[in-house]
């Protein structure tokens, strides 16, 4: 079974130290979100285990055979037109270039995008479509494992339920994992099947919360019935500072 | 190829666009001519004596000859700026520490008058093609060096970290992610570039050598000959203006597309 374990993992930036002594696992299918304050080293711990910074110290295993990875912004190469930007994980792969842009088109539409957007420069699109086509940049793969970055703290409501209406389809026909990072508890709550509490100075994992639910049976009072208890915990008032002084 | 292709098939448009600009010399001619009637022939020509003076001297192998050997010096000189300029601002701009080091003396070679380097090339290289390539790589090489440098220092770091997750081979990251950024700072360099090359062979010419357009600049002068100086000037400017608006503005238009 494909697998990620993180064991014992430790960071710093120059002298100051980011994480210490993580561990957790996230198996196949799992959706695992990681919380905590801004600046707690949230971002650290994802670009470490997508392999975008240098591991120091401890172990990270994945064995899943592909992965991509969704930013918090768009990152949209400013001279690609929509089509060549989603095409861009394909092509790096190998894929044939019709057929690329066959597939591009196709989860262009699927992610409400129109045909007219297709030769639009990024320049010419609204915040939403921007995360529109990272998000198809991403998924076009079909990866194993996301890798999500608060993709969805920029946008609004309506569009943030449709991408997550999408990921909760996929995770519930078995076809993706995701390790995701928020500071939102109820889309936390929402997606994932554990949450995994960072406090921050040093990132650590103080504490981590189960939801046996499947997603696609959560509710809105399922997850508002979960925020509020969570929000009662005492490790999650103290980790977020929530008492008011 | 497609690129090349598009250039080609927006270039009509592209000149449609170009009533206003020659509308607006029109006016500059008209208001030429409004100088001639007030100062007369010596000071200023007419437009009509200059356009004669230029097409009899079009006529002359001598001219042509001239501008032959003018385009050659630029040409060298702009090259080897190009070539230089573009590699070493490259090389200066992926080190912190060289980009650091490079640029007091770029504003050295930005600040020194190009004349101060015609007199000091005079006494190295002596009166000759030389002289005159020197000093047109010194003039426009800084503009270029910083084009290419300042390119190289701005690539972003989150492009580069989206185009690792995706897991881009090296080629593709060049071409895809490199290349289109730092071609849009080093472009319109090597357009001020060869703009500031044009007109330094001129004048090193007319200060250091017996032939070439600027040696004829200085030969009218002498014989208080103004019509020729003109024509010179109209020369030197429309050849400009059809490199600069003919081919490389179309170049630009396609490739900064995605620009705001």
């Amino acid at each position: 079974m494909e697998r990620i374990s993180v064991k014992q993992v430790n960071h710093h930036f120059g002298f100051t130290e980011i994480l210490r002594d993580i561990n957790f696992d996230l198996k196949q299918g799992e959706v695992v979100s990681i919380v905590g304050p801004s600046g707690g080293g949230k971002t650290t711990l994802l670009h470490l285990v997508a392999g975008l910074l240098d591991l120091e110290e401890g172990k990270i295993e994945n064995s899943f055979k592909s992965s991509a990875f969704a930013f918090q912004e768009a990152r949209l190469l400013p001279w690609k037109n929509v089509i060549d930007n989603i095409m861009l994980g394909l092509l790096a792969r190998g894929d044939d270039r019709e057929l690329a842009q066959q597939e591009a088109e196709k989860i262009a539409l699927k992610f409400g995008l129109e045909e007219r957007d297709f030769t639009k420069f990024p320049k010419d699109l609204s915040g939403g479509m921007k995360q529109r086509v990272s998000f198809a940049r991403a998924l076009v793969l079909k990866p194993a494992l996301l890798f999500l970055d608060e993709p969805f703290s920029a946008l609004d409501i309506g569009l943030k339920k449709e991408l997550q209406t999408i990921l909760i389809e996929m995770v519930d026909q078995k076809e993706i994992s995701i390790l995701f990072i928020t500071h939102d508890l109820m889309e936390a709550i929402r997606l994932s099947d554990r949450v995994l509490l960072l406090a921050a100075d040093p990132g650590r994992i103080v504490k981590s919360f189960d939801y046996d639910l499947s997603q696609a049976d959560r509710d809105d009072s399922y997850v508002y019935a979960k925020s509020a208890s969570l929000l009662s915990d005492p490790e999650i008032i103290n980790t977020f500072e929530l008492e008011l002084k | 190829m497609k690129f090349i292709l598009k250039i080609f098939k927006d270039f009509p448009a592209f000149l449609w666009s170009g009533w206003g600009a020659i509308a607006s010399i029109l006016l500059f001619i008209g208001a030429w001519d409004l100088g001639n009637q007030l100062y007369g022939d010596l000071v200023l020509p007419s437009p009509t004596q200059t356009f004669d003076t230029l097409f009899l001297m079009l006529k002359d192998p001598e001219v042509w000859e001239a501008i032959q050997i003018t385009l050659y010096r630029a040409g060298v000189g702009f090259g080897v700026s190009l070539l230089l300029g573009t590699f070493l601002g490259l090389l200066a701009g992926s080190f912190a520490t060289a980009s650091i080091m490079s640029r007091p003396i770029v504003t050295i070679l930005v600040g020194m008058p190009p004349i101060a380097w015609i007199v000091l090339a005079m006494i190295w290289f002596g009166m000759g093609d030389l002289t005159v390539i020197f000093t047109v790589v010194v003039a426009s090489f800084p503009i270029v060096f910083v084009g290419a440098l300042q390119g190289a220092r701005t690539l972003e770091g989150d492009l580069t970290e989206m185009a690792n997750s995706f897991k881009l081979p090296f080629m593709m990251k060049v071409f895809d992610i490199y290349f289109p950024h730092i071609f849009s700072y080093i472009f319109p360099a090597w357009v001020s570039g060869l703009g500031m090359a044009w007109k330094i062979v001129v004048m090193a010419e007319l200060l250091s050598t017996s032939d070439g357009i600027g040696a004829s600049l200085a030969v009218a002068r002498s014989q208080l000959d103004t019509p020729t100086a003109l024509a010179l000037v109209v020369i030197m400017i429309a050849s400009l203006m059809i490199v600069e608006y003919i081919i490389l503005e179309p170049i630009k238009r396609e490739v900064e597309l995605w620009r705001e």
